[in-house]
């Protein structure tokens, strides 16, 4: 009998887990439905069965090169997680392991920049690229995504440097290991999961941001997030081609979560249950 | 010695030669249309012929865009050569020095060819400071079949009253066919549009000399009223949230028997590829209120300008009066057909045979824009410029804050009495703290 509600309650755990999961899924499955239509059945209401035509595809590529704003995504996210984490690292290790009396207000003001709204300082960062050649630049555009992603690498990090034992970090010092060979050799490779699930995140936070990749660029470097906006028309049947577009511009990102999700989920719950 | 001479006399008539060779690169920020997608597709004949000349485009929505170059100009940036802008636009921007004047582009431009409103609406104090790409005015479009079945008739001058009883008259909500279609959605070129160009067809204004808004007065009480009136009793479900391009839909799908809206929707309506009533279309100028001469003014036009922080501004200019020539027009004539032209900005096209021929919109679109006075909308005194909009800065805050009032008064939130008051004490408010009203 206690096998029995158990199982009916499993059956009832995973149908919920399935709706959630379909439920958080479905804008994209939309999207991708809606990509498959013409403009008219687009614009003409709900519909879930698409005609499975490519022509938008065809007309975004046709309209648009998607190989150079595809390769300034990677490079900006790839470059500003990897730019954050060389920053990150030690930061996190000094926060983790030498903690001062105002460690704790250091990581809240760290944090507390990413509340401001970042329209309230466009105009000087707007003028600082400008003034120091950086507008319409990758190094620009990947310096000013590390920035804004940098209070949560260091947040996550310190996370999890704190589960690691202060006392295999001595053990090393103790064995005659350097600040850098303890960083390198000790603890980076005791904290893989957690950097990794740090770096895939920011990654995915870099490729998604819209505001600056937008203000601060206009042909050289414009990532994915141009790409899109440029499909949006106040006049005229554009929702077909603008989720062709949109879901060219998150298919990479989409494959790479698919393919890491492993380590994402071992990464987020890394110290959880002790 | 020689040798090193030698060598530095070649490299310097190398350089010589190198130099002219580089081509100067402009960037054009554009929106996202059907004639701004095809002008860049058409370009090839421009940079043949200006083989020094680069271009790199920049697409982007419409708002986007705006902010965009707003900072791009306020700071100087000089990120842009080209802007696409429109009729809200220049007026301010040029008042500000951002814009540079457009008054020498060649002695072929034939600038007097330009639509006489449509050079006013880009003009300040006579000094032309962006050139049309495309323009448009508003209309009325409806469905011919659905009226005769209807037994009624809507005349080339249409008033509102004649609106009301044709709308009346084809609405069979069993059948999904909605008499009338007009903009609900939210927003200072959305709903607030088209409210703006009916509130002057119904003597209306938005503001009194003083600055004092009006919409305690008797007329935008009225126009509220009707239009909340036609829509509900005739319009389709789900109203409030219906911009151009949904509508542009329901009509396409033959769900509207009267759409209201942008001269430039009259080439959607009557393809054949795209629209099921392509044959069953007419159209008459925008309504008025018996007794009102005034036909709503509405005049848009999507242009091309030159922004002061330009580093290539000749270079600039010669595209510009290349993408607006008249041989321009004939360029796309050739290559997509008449209907293909862009539209509303020169009086050639309209005295063209060809296109009057491809075009049954043509004549009606014209008679629109002839009529469009942008530089006194109202029938009373006003303070301001701008037809379907108020040419000021703070008005796409006020545009849109009012637009949505009125989309929830639509939408059955609240009453057209507490719409108009919410309007008239937000609008008081954001007047009195801009320094209008002293």
């Amino acid at each position: 009998m206690a096998r029995a509600v158990s199982r009916n309650t499993k059956i009832g755990y995973t149908i919920a887990a399935w709706f959630v999961a379909l439920l958080i899924f479905f804008p994209i499955l939309y999207t991708i439905i809606t990509s498959l239509k013409t403009e008219q059945e687009a614009i003409s209401g709900f519909n879930l069965i698409p005609s499975f035509t490519l022509q938008s595809y065809e007309d975004v590529q046709s309209q648009y090169n998607y190989i150079r704003p595809f390769m300034n995504s990677v490079i900006i996210a790839v470059g500003s997680t990897i730019l954050a984490l060389i920053v990150a690292i030690p930061a996190a290790w000094a926060m983790a392991f030498s903690p001062t009396k105002r460690t704790k207000d250091i990581l809240m003001w760290m944090l507390s920049t990413k509340m401001m709204p970042a329209v309230a300082v466009l105009v000087p960062i707007y003028l600082i690229f400008l003034r120091t050649g950086l507008m319409d630049t990758r190094i620009g555009l990947t310096v000013m995504l590390m920035l804004i992603n940098l209070p949560i690498v260091v947040w996550m990090l310190y996370t999890y440097f704190r589960e690691i034992p202060g006392e295999i970090l001595e053990a090393a010092r103790m064995d005659g290991a350097t600040l850098g060979q303890e960083i390198v050799y000790v603890l980076t490779p005791m904290a893989v999961p957690g950097i990794a699930s740090t770096l895939l995140l920011n990654i995915i936070l870099a490729w998604n941001e819209s505001f600056w990749t937008i203000q601060l660029t206009t042909t050289n470097a414009a990532p994915l997030s141009a790409f899109i906006a440029s499909f949006s028309s106040p006049q005229g049947l554009f929702w077909a081609k603008l989720s062709a577009a949109s879901v060219m511009a998150i298919a990479p990102i989409l494959i790479m979560g698919w393919f890491s999700q492993k380590q994402l989920v071992r990464g987020l719950t890394f110290g959880a249950v002790k | 010695m020689s040798m090193m001479w030698r060598s530095l006399m070649g490299a310097c008539a190398a350089t010589a030669l190198v130099f002219p060779a580089v081509a100067e690169t402009i960037t054009i920020a554009t929106v996202n249309n059907g004639d701004m997608i095809r002008m860049q597709k058409m370009t090839k004949s421009f940079t043949d012929a200006n083989p020094d000349i680069q271009l790199e485009w920049v697409t982007l929505e419409e708002n986007i865009l705006r902010e965009r170059v707003t900072t791009d100009i306020a700071t100087s940036g000089g990120q842009y050569d080209v802007l696409t802008i429109g009729t809200y636009e220049v007026p301010i921007w040029a008042a500000q020095d951002w814009l540079v004047a457009l008054d020498d582009l060649g002695d072929d431009y034939d600038v007097d060819d330009l639509l006489p409103p449509v050079r006013a609406a880009l003009s300040v104090e006579d000094t032309l400071y962006a050139v049309p790409f495309y323009a448009e005015s508003a209309m009325v479009m409806y469905r011919t079949d659905l009226a005769e079945a209807a037994g009624v008739t809507i005349s080339e001058n249409p008033t509102w009253t004649e609106i009301k009883a044709a709308a009346e008259a084809m609405t069979d909500k069993g059948s999904e066919t909605y008499g009338i279609c007009l903009r609900g959605k939210p927003g200072w070129g959305e709903n607030m549009a088209f409210l703006t160009a009916m509130s002057n067809s119904y003597g209306a204004r938005w503001f009194d000399p003083e600055w004092n808004p009006q919409f305690d007065s008797a007329e935008w009480n009225e126009t509220l009223t009707d239009y909340l009136d036609l829509m509900t009793n005739y319009g389709p479900p789900g109203a409030s949230s219906n911009g151009f391009n949904e509508n542009l839909s329901l009509f396409q799908q033959g769900k509207c028997g009267i759409w209201i809206d942008a001269t430039v929707a009259a080439s959607f309506v009557t393809d054949p590829a795209n629209s099921t009533v392509a044959d069953k279309v007419g159209f008459a100028k925008f309504p008025n209120k018996d007794g009102v001469d005034n036909h709503g003014n509405w005049l848009w036009a999507w242009s091309l300008a030159i922004p002061s922080s330009s580093n290539s501004p000749d270079a600039a200019k010669k595209f510009v009066a290349w993408a607006t020539s008249k041989a321009y027009t004939e360029e796309v004539a050739a290559a997509e057909g008449w209907r293909a032209a862009p539209p509303g900005t020169r009086t050639s096209l309209y005295e063209n045979a060809e296109y009057q021929a491809e075009a049954p919109f043509a004549a009606m679109t014209l008679t629109a824009i002839e009529a469009a006075n942008t530089q006194k909308s109202s029938v009373q005194d006003i303070p301001y410029t701008g037809g379907q909009f108020v040419a000021i800065p703070e008005f796409q805050g006020i545009g849109t804050a009012v637009g949505q009032q009125f989309s929830a008064a639509l939408a059955g939130q609240m009453s057209a009495t507490d719409a108009l008051a919410a309007a008239q004490a937000n609008t008081t408010r954001e007047m009195t703290r801009a320094g209008y009203i002293k």
